[in-house]
């Protein structure tokens, strides 16, 4: 919770924990050569993408991780570590899974809902 | 307090859009959400500039409060329910905040918006508009804040808690994974800090546990009830949440937030930092 003008070295801290917006473009700052990125879309069975989802990722052991709600058109995106991910969608048009081998870079992966 | 003190449901809270003397607020860091669709009669708080100093790393003190509280139509006998995203975290923060200033009837929404969104109950996009009150705040608590040099103090002798996930804990990341994860400060966690991530406090709708459930979950941690107990996260809001299932729904006596939290201390000079699963020793 740094405020805007803080001159402690925790910079990257005055982001808060609010979700960001999902569509927005990667910020320039950050360092995909660092940075270990798990994006995608939720989508229905019908096949339309799913916007305002809540979408959580979950570590190896099934543990909670993060939680981001889905763009309008249905995109998430999580700053993790190389690893196994779960991602967990829950909707009004209902509930879905899927699960990740993320490496560093970008790794993309949808999520289906029903 | 209870759950039936500090907590209401959706459905109580359907019911009592229009009740006199309940005052909805949304709490945010972003207030899009609220901008978009928010419950009826809703008044919108931004965590950061409006429960926030705008220069010292700090809240706002008791006659910025009440100036803010005034402003919003909020009056000392309103009982106010507080709710808003990311599984309350900001709201839990909020309620926090109400006590620490002393408001006599504050309440969370069970599940917050994202319960609100997923039963798809109303959400209206006006905005409120409510008299100017004259709020008059109490002095801080200082009964349930807790700052840097106590928590150092606290190592090996009272319950601390670590609610962030277990990743962040062990030192592998440095802020929750929706974040980018650059930063300067050191990771891990205070030594002898037990880890129960605030995910296990709550149901995947952002409804909290039994209290049965959640009693098992903090013995079964390890945390010595005789004990006075310091919860932390990375910047206070995660922690207010399990300081509210400590203190508001489960009772417990001495429970502080500390609000600096790991970022604060992951960048003190000179303190113990612990790496890996384990609590680590004092």
């Amino acid at each position: 919770m740094a405020t805007m003008t803080a001159p402690s070295p925790v910079g990257a801290a005055a982001d808060g924990c609010a979700a960001p917006d999902q569509a927005a473009p990667i910020p320039a700052s950050v360092d995909l050569a660092k940075e270990t990125v798990i994006t995608g879309v939720v989508t229905a069975t019908s096949g339309e993408t799913v916007g305002g989802a809540y979408v959580r990722l979950l570590d190896g052991t099934g543990e909670f991780a993060a939680e981001v709600v889905t763009s309008p058109v249905g995109q998430f995106r999580f700053f993790a570590a190389p690893g196994t991910w779960t991602l967990r969608a829950l909707s009004r048009q209902g509930n879905g899974d899927a699960t990740v081998t993320a490496d560093r870079g970008i790794n993309e992966i949808g999520v289906r809902v029903g | 307090m209870s759950r039936d003190t500090a907590l209401v449901s959706a459905d109580w809270a359907e019911k009592n859009l229009d009740a006199p003397g309940v005052v909805f607020v949304e709490v945010d860091e972003d207030t899009a959400a609220y901008d978009g669709g928010h419950i009826q009669g809703a008044v919108k708080l931004d965590w950061k500039t409006d429960l926030q100093d705008p220069v010292r790393r700090d809240f706002v003190n008791k006659a910025q409060f009440e100036a803010l509280l005034s402003e919003k139509g909020i009056g000392n006998d309103d009982i106010v329910v507080l709710y808003g995203g990311n599984n309350n975290w900001f709201a839990a923060y909020a309620y926090w905040y109400f006590k620490l200033y002393g408001h006599g009837d504050v309440r969370l929404l069970d599940g917050g918006r994202k319960k609100w969104e997923l039963d798809a109950r109303q959400l209206v996009k006006d905005a409120p508009a409510r008299e100017r009150t004259s709020y008059q705040a109490q002095d801080p608590d200082l009964a349930i804040r807790a700052f840097r040099d106590e928590v150092v103090d606290a190592i090996g002798s009272k319950n601390l808690i670590d609610v962030r996930s277990p990743d962040e804990y062990a030192g592998r990341l440095l802020a929750p994974a929706h974040l980018p994860q650059e930063q300067a400060q050191r990771a891990g966690h205070i030594p002898t800090a037990l880890s129960v991530p605030w995910s296990k406090a709550a149901n995947e709708d952002g409804t909290f546990k039994s209290d049965d459930d959640l009693r098992t979950l903090y013995a079964d941690a390890g945390i010595d009830e005789t004990k006075d107990t310091i919860a932390y996260c990375r910047i206070g809001e995660r922690s207010s949440h399990t300081w509210f299932v400590l203190k508001e729904l489960l009772g417990h006596e001495s429970v502080k937030n500390y609000d600096g939290s790991w970022t604060e201390y992951g960048s003190l000079v000179g303190v113990p930092v612990a790496l890996g699963d384990e609590p680590g020793k004092a």
